[in-house]
């Protein structure tokens, strides 16, 4: 397949789909930080976690066109208003959640299976009747279309720059939410033993719901990611959640690292393929090479070493 | 300071504790002996909220606590240090001991902790998991004083610990008990332990207390006899 091509015109076409694939990357983190979150914390598999991801990208678009009628001036810098809200939105939408129904069902894993599946096919049908069944899309302000040019042929999209960098900042965000905040603290030692969490005084209950908001809250902010590589509709999640549990489980559930090391050698062998091959065939390699993988790491890329 | 009154505790349909009435004042150390499967640490857990009561209650400084979930019955005054220990081991030393924190809002683990066991700060950036059984040990009974509780469980704290260090824990628990007038109920099946700490000693045997002495006057050939199997 690469016979057609001249040496520099691969390594340009590389590059280029590298940089393409920006986007998808920085969903695919955000989307799987959110879902390791939770999956780590309470074991629970948000089947749902699509929806959330939609919820977001819907407030995005709500976002746009409300700048674009009313705060035209404004109109450059909605975007942050929109991840803002996208969290907020996913967030709260994700406590409530959590307290009317998830938390009767820990421990109980296949019923939350179900439970967020069922909740994945309500919001599909809230979103159809609020938004339509029509997929919406967003309006970029100017200032994030077009690319920068790196050589003559390789070209890098700006708003994939944007989205790249937005991502950072989350994940070292989230990094110190986990790792150098109370709350933090709070959460692992939850993970670690729930019940001993509880004999040194920690309310599980209230870590519980803040951590499954803040994983929804992320995937909120991945739906305003996603607005720009995609268009937003009913079902839109779907097509992610799938790619997403795939990430978490090859980069090791209990490591950020490799949430995002796995993230971004997922989305950038697909991005990279789709150019030569077709858009399933590209996902069929990936899913072979990562169950190739997994059978010889089954823990994951990253775990830690500790002694029990 | 600790009121226990006709206690009983279940597993569903089996129940393990039949009644017990026992009370711990101030400043006082108990040891409840007893041989594996007595119910020991059944009765810490249901003091701890993690099993539930069945019937009777048990009280701290006059406040029950017998409905209330283990974070609240932290909030009150209850601590406690389980059988096996069970630290937090991916989390370091220190940030094991700052899990007893959440509570009082405090930051900083009170230097006064560490003064108590020197080791766990030249360790405290260490995974608790890497620890030795001892270290873990001291690890669990700073990580409970951090709560700045009024009475303080400890569940088998011997188990698995070499004799020299046994030695130093009993001399740590009555530092403890001087320096902050807490009540401690230790559950044992080592005499020479309970002989050395407690001030009290009483006996659970099939769930129900069947002895209940001042240490100066325990017959120990009459303790022992109920710990041999
Ligand atoms: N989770 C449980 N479910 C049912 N029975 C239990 C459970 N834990 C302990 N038991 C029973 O309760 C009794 C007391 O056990 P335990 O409190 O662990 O004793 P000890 O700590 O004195 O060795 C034993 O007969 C044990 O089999
Ligand atoms: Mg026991």
């Amino acid at each position: 397949m690469f016979a057609d091509y001249t040496w520099t015109e691969l390594g340009s076409i590389f590059a280029m789909q590298g940089f393409a694939g920006l986007i998808l990357f920085s969903v695919f983190v955000l989307m799987a930080l959110g879902l390791a979150i939770i999956f780590g914390q309470m074991g629970v598999i948000n089947m749902a976690h699509g929806e959330f991801m939609i919820l977001g990208a819907y407030v995005t678009y709500l976002c746009s066109n409300f700048f674009e009628a009313y705060l035209p001036a404004l109109f450059g810098i909605y975007f942050f208003f929109a991840m803002a809200l996208a969290f907020l939105a996913a967030g709260t939408l994700g406590a409530l959640v959590e307290w009317s129904l998830i938390r009767h069902l820990y421990k109980r894993p296949l019923d939350t299976l179900l439970a967020t599946w069922g909740l994945s096919l309500i919001l599909q049908q809230a979103y159809r009747s609020i938004f339509g069944a029509r997929e919406v899309g967003v309006t970029l302000p100017n200032w994030l279309l077009g690319s920068v040019p790196l050589t003559d042929i390789i070209e890098i999209p700006i708003n994939g720059i944007f989205v790249m960098v937005l991502t950072f900042v989350i994940a070292i965000a989230v990094y110190f939410i986990l790792f150098r905040s109370r709350m933090g603290m709070q959460t692992r030692a939850v993970v670690q033993n729930r019940v001993m969490a509880g004999a040194v005084g920690i309310n599980t209950e209230k870590v519980d719901r803040n951590t499954f908001a803040l994983g929804c809250g992320i995937a909120g902010i991945a739906g305003s990611a996603f607005t720009m590589i995609g268009s937003t509709g009913p079902t839109a999640g779907q097509l992610y959640i799938v790619d997403t549990f795939l990430i978490v489980v090859f980069g090791g559930a209990a490591s950020l690292v490799g949430t995002i090391a796995s993230s971004f050698a997922i989305s950038q062998a697909q991005s990279t393929m789709e150019f030569f091959l077709s858009g399933s065939m590209a996902k069929v390699l990936t899913l072979l090479t990562v169950v190739g993988i997994l059978m010889l790491r089954p823990q994951g890329l990253f775990s830690l070493k500790i002694r029990r | 300071m600790l009121n226990v009154a006709h206690y009983h505790v279940a597993y569903g349909q089996s129940e393990v504790l039949h009644g017990l009435d026992f009370t711990v004042a101030p400043g006082e150390i108990i040891a409840i002996m007893g041989r594996n499967g007595m119910g020991k640490t059944t009765l810490m857990k249901s003091l701890m909220g993690i099993v539930p009561t069945k019937d009777g209650a048990a009280a701290v400084d006059g406040v029950d606590v017998t409905t209330m979930k283990s974070y609240e019955r932290v909030a009150n005054g209850i601590a406690y240090v389980p059988q096996g220990r069970l630290i937090f081991p991916t989390m370091t030393v220190q940030e094991n001991i700052e899990t007893g924190l959440s509570l009082s809002g405090r930051r900083k683990v009170p230097g006064d902790i560490y003064e108590l066991f020197p080791v766990l700060l030249d360790m405290k950036s260490r995974r608790g998991g890497n620890l030795s059984g001892g270290q873990q040990q001291q690890l669990a009974i700073a990580r409970a004083l951090a709560t700045n509780p009024k009475v303080l469980l400890l569940d088998e704290p011997t188990e698995g610990i070499q004799p020299s260090i046994i030695r130093e824990m009993a001399r740590v628990l009555k530092r403890i008990r001087d320096e902050r007038e807490l009540s401690i109920v230790v559950s044992e099946q080592v005499l020479s332990f309970a002989l050395d700490v407690a001030d009290r000693v009483l006996v659970l045997e099939n769930g129900r207390l069947v002895h209940d002495e001042p240490r100066e006057s325990v017959d120990e050939e009459k303790v022992a006899a109920f710990l041999s199997v």
